[in-house]
This record gives structure tokens, C-alpha cells and sequence, in this order.
């Protein structure tokens, strides 16, 4: 680790850090909470709300944090505050993008991919660690849908076969506290185990730029700092992802939303008891996918799910381009300047990309909406046409044919 | 292949996965039919004490289920 006196350099990687945290948190809601949304267990405010708080609580929880970053997939020697940076400019983008396109993704792949792509850019293909890198992050983006999957089918097919002549009405009134229990795990989970990752990466560039002992434990403040910025991030809520996931992938009633978010508390958990880390947002996707598979007479949107994995499979070369790109830029410009012209590239990009997200924009009104494309005003005539029924050209008065074409 | 996955590890996960994973909503749902299946209610409409036992227990080791992971996840072991 090369020491920099640059206290300005370590105040925009502190601040990345926490604007990643932040994205982080924003990406990740619909893990825990799409289920329980699109089941109406709860309001989308509420859900937001529970999932912000125990997000807040399990930063808290517990601190085994070490300051470490991609540990085992890159060199550490080579690991500079510019590549950190660099690596959390990638994840930033990354994440903003894939939420851009309504595509969950795992944020932690997308730090990852950062952080490659910078230390290819500094120091070459030897900086990698390529069995690490596919060992502990390509193939495990691979098995952990596969198992939650398998889980979730399993059970999702026994609660549905025990509980196939209680009233729809009971079943929705007692599977809805199951759902809101195992949800909240997940977040607790979530809390717990992505805020130390961000509170880690400020550990190590606290202490990369000699503000606090090499020794130091974590300062109080970037614990407080941490958990706001993932808490308010969860808090804002991406709507688009959560709607993908609890109406783009299947069709969810409220026993596969319990059966789905248990699933993925017990493979999260037990993956990380056994010491075999799998993604929050692969376990999560995987268990959806399987409360649909599990559901006799369900249908699962295969083409979503297939968008999806492919947003996987290149999240890390993806990121990775825009780290070493940020690498690049840092470098070329130089020193504390090339690190603020790094920030101010990473500050336009979002901005645009949020931007882009005003045309269509989704939230709590709308992340239930039916999953359907959107028909336009000549399909709708087409329609009419072929049907030979007039009635489908007829405008309501409320406008809602207008509505559905207009967008 | 065999260096890049760790089997013994993602055989426990898949394991433990669908003990605990499957097999608390399957209990979940146990209490449920007991609580409001066919026969749970009787002509005025009430659920016998022994139904509300049974399916107290299933509830119970759920709920407590839950608060263990809690505890495990506090203890540092996440």
C-alpha cells in the first residue's frame, strides 16, 4: 500500500466510498422487499422503511471489519487510493446503469470489476489474481441462482401442496407475517454484511493516507456514515429494480413471497457460515425464480430472468471497463487534480443517468403496475381491426386506453 | 474444475439450504393448515385448543428460528 499525504485525495475516496454505500443500499432493496410489494404484505413506503431501518440496525450489529478490498482477487501491493477510487467509480456506474434498466445485479461483483479493471490499468494482467477472480467471484454468479433456485422450488412446492385447500383469504393474512419476518432477515443480513464492506474501504484509505493508525479499529463517525448513506439509499428505494423482481419475474402470491425470501435468508447465512460467499442478489434473484418454478400453474418470464444473467455475466468486465477507464483519467491528468476530475466525471455520468430515468420513471405509485408491454395507438387499432370489434378503439373516460398508448 | 468450486462447502449450503430454506416455510405452512384447514373451524366457528397448540408450535419454532438467525448474525458470525 503506497502512503499518500494527500488529504483532499482521501476526502473524494471517503466520499465515493459512502456515495457507493449509498448505491449499494438504493440497488439492493428489492432483495428483500420486491416480494412483499408486489404481494401487498405491505405498502412500498412501509416496505422501504422496515428495510431502511434494519439496514440502519445491522451496520450496527456487528463489526468484524477489515480493511481489506477485493482480498484474494487482486494483488494488495498494487491496491493505491487511485484504484480504489477508480474501482468505486466503476461500481457507482455500474450499479446506476443496471438500475437504469430495471436489472438487479450484485453491487459487491460491481466493486469488484471496478477494482480489476483499475489495477489492469495500473499494473497490468500479473496484478490479478485470475483463479481468485474466477473461483470466488465468476463461478459462484454461476451456482448461487442454481441452488436458490432449488431451494426455493422445494419449498415453495411443499408450502403450496400443504396449504392447497386453506381459504386464499387465511393464507394471505398468516403467510404475510412469514413474508415480512423472513424479508426483514434479509435485510438485517444486508446491513450487516455490504456496510462493512464500504466501512472497510474507508478504513483502508483512512488509513492509506495516514489519518489514523495502521492498527486503528473504525472510527465511530464512519459507522454512523455508513449506515445513513446505505439506510437512506434503501430508504429512495430502487423502484425499478424491486418492480422487476416482484412483477417482471413472476407472478407472486404472498406463500411464495414467504417461501422465496426464507430461501434466500438460509442460503445467505449458511453461505456465509460455510464460508462460501454467495451474491445477496443472485440468492435473492434465484429464489423468486424458484417460487415460480415450485408453483404449479405459474409461469416464469424466462426472458427477463435471461436478461438478467447475462447483466451478471458481464458485470465484471463491464465495471471493470469503466474502472480502468477512471484509472486512466486519474492518472493522466495526476495527483489530487486527477482524483477530483475523476469525481466530477463520476458526478456528470450519474446525473445524466438520472436523467434518462425521469422519461419513464417508476415508484412506489407505480412499481405494481401490470407487466405488460405497452400497447401503442396503431396495435390497438390492429387489433380492432382483426377482431373486428370496434369496442377495442373506444377511449374510457377516464382516458386508460389513452394512458397505456401515450407513454 | 475441481480447485475452482468448493464442493464440500456448497454441498452443506445446499444441504442446510433446503433443511432450513424449504423446510421452515413447509412447517410454516403445517401451522397454517392446522390453524384454518378444512375441519380447523367448528359449526361456530371457532379452532379447537389442541389445533391452536399445534399450530402455536410451528409458529413458534419459525418465530424463533428467525430470532436465533438474528442472534447469529449479531454474534458476528455473518
Amino acid at each position: 500500500m503506497v502512503r499518500v499525504t494527500e488529504p483532499l485525495l482521501l476526502a473524494v475516496v471517503v466520499a465515493t466510498a459512502l456515495a457507493f454505500d449509498f448505491t449499494n443500499g438504493f440497488h439492493d432493496t428489492g432483495n428483500a422487499m420486491a416480494t412483499s410489494i408486489a404481494t401487498r404484505a405491505l405498502k412500498p413506503k412501509q416496505a422501504v422503511l422496515l428495510s431502511a431501518s434494519l439496514n440502519l440496525v445491522g451496520a450496527f450489529l456487528s463489526l468484524t471489519v477489515a480493511a481489506t478490498i477485493a482480498k484474494g482477487i487482486v494483488d494488495s501491493d498494487v491496491v493505491t487510493l487511485g484504484v480504489v477510487l477508480a474501482g468505486l467509480t466503476g461500481g457507482i456506474l455500474w450499479n446506476l446503469l443496471t438500475w437504469l434498466l430495471g436489472l438487479p445485479s450484485s453491487s459487491s461483483h460491481a466493486l469488484i470489476g471496478g477494482v480489476v479493471g483499475a489495477v489492469l490499468a495500473a499494473a497490468g494482467t500479473s496484478g490479478v489474481l485470475w483463479d481468485g477472480l474466477i473461483s470466488k467471484v465468476l463461478l459462484p454468479a454461476l451456482i448461487a441462482p442454481v441452488v436458490a433456485i432449488l431451494v426455493a422450488s422445494v419449498g415453495t412446492r411443499l408450502v403450496t401442496r400443504f396449504t392447497r385447500d386453506v381459504k386464499q383469504d387465511d393464507n394471505d393474512r398468516l403467510f404475510r407475517w412469514g413474508q415480512i419476518g423472513s424479508a426483514s432477515l434479509v435485510s438485517l443480513a444486508h446491513g450487516t454484511n455490504d456496510a462493512q464492506k464500504s466501512m472497510g474501504i474507508i478504513l483502508l484509505a483512512l488509513i492509506a493516507g495516514g489519518a489514523v493508525p495502521a492498527d486503528s479499529g473504525v472510527p465511530f463517525w464512519v459507522i454512523l456514515a455508513c449506515a445513513l448513506a446505505m439506510a437512506l439509499g434503501t430508504y429512495l428505494g430502487g423502484w425499478r429494480v424491486i418492480r422487476t423482481l416482484g412483477k417482471g419475474l413472476v407472478e407472486l402470491e404472498s406463500r411464495q413471497g414467504m417461501a422465496a425470501e426464507t430461501s434466500s435468508a438460509a442460503v445467505i447465512l449458511l453461505s456465509s457460515h460455510f464460508g462460501y460467499s454467495l451474491s445477496t442478489t443472485h440468492v435473492a434473484t434465484g429464489s423468486i425464480l424458484g417460487s415460480g418454478v415450485g408453483m404449479k400453474g405459474a409461469s416464469v418470464r424466462w426472458s427477463v430472468a435471461g436478461r438478467m444473467f447475462l447483466a451478471w455475466l458481464i458485470t465484471v468486465p463491464a465495471a471493470g471497463i469503466v474502472g480502468a477507464l477512471a484509472y486512466g483519467l486519474g492518472a493522466l491528468v495526476g495527483g489530487g487534480v486527477g482524483s477530483f476530475v475523476v469525481f466530477a466525471a463520476l458526478i456528470a455520468c450519474s446525473a445524466a443517468i438520472w436523467m434518462a430515468s425521469r422519461k419513464d420513471a417508476v415508484g412506489h405509485h407505480n412499481v405494481n403496475e401490470d407487466w405488460k408491454p405497452k400497447k401503442d395507438n396503431e396495435s390497438i387499432l390492429a387489433e380492432s381491426v382483426v377482431d373486428h370489434d370496434m369496442k377495442l378503439m373506444r377511449v374510457s373516460k377516464k382516458g386508460k386506453r389513452r394512458k397505456l398508448g401515450g407513454k | 474444475m475441481g480447485t475452482y468450486v468448493e464442493w464440500d462447502a456448497l454441498g452443506n449450503i445446499l444441504l442446510w439450504g433446503l433443511v432450513v430454506g424449504a423446510g421452515l416455510p413447509a412447517l410454516f405452512a403445517l401451522g397454517v393448515r392446522i390453524a384454518e384447514g378444512p375441519g380447523a373451524r367448528d359449526a361456530n366457528g371457532r379452532i379447537s385448543t389442541g389445533r391452536k397448540i399445534l399450530s402455536g408450535i410451528c409458529f413458534g419454532i419459525a418465530a424463533l428460528t428467525v430470532l436465533g438467525a438474528v442472534a447469529y448474525i449479531a454474534a458476528g458470525g455473518h
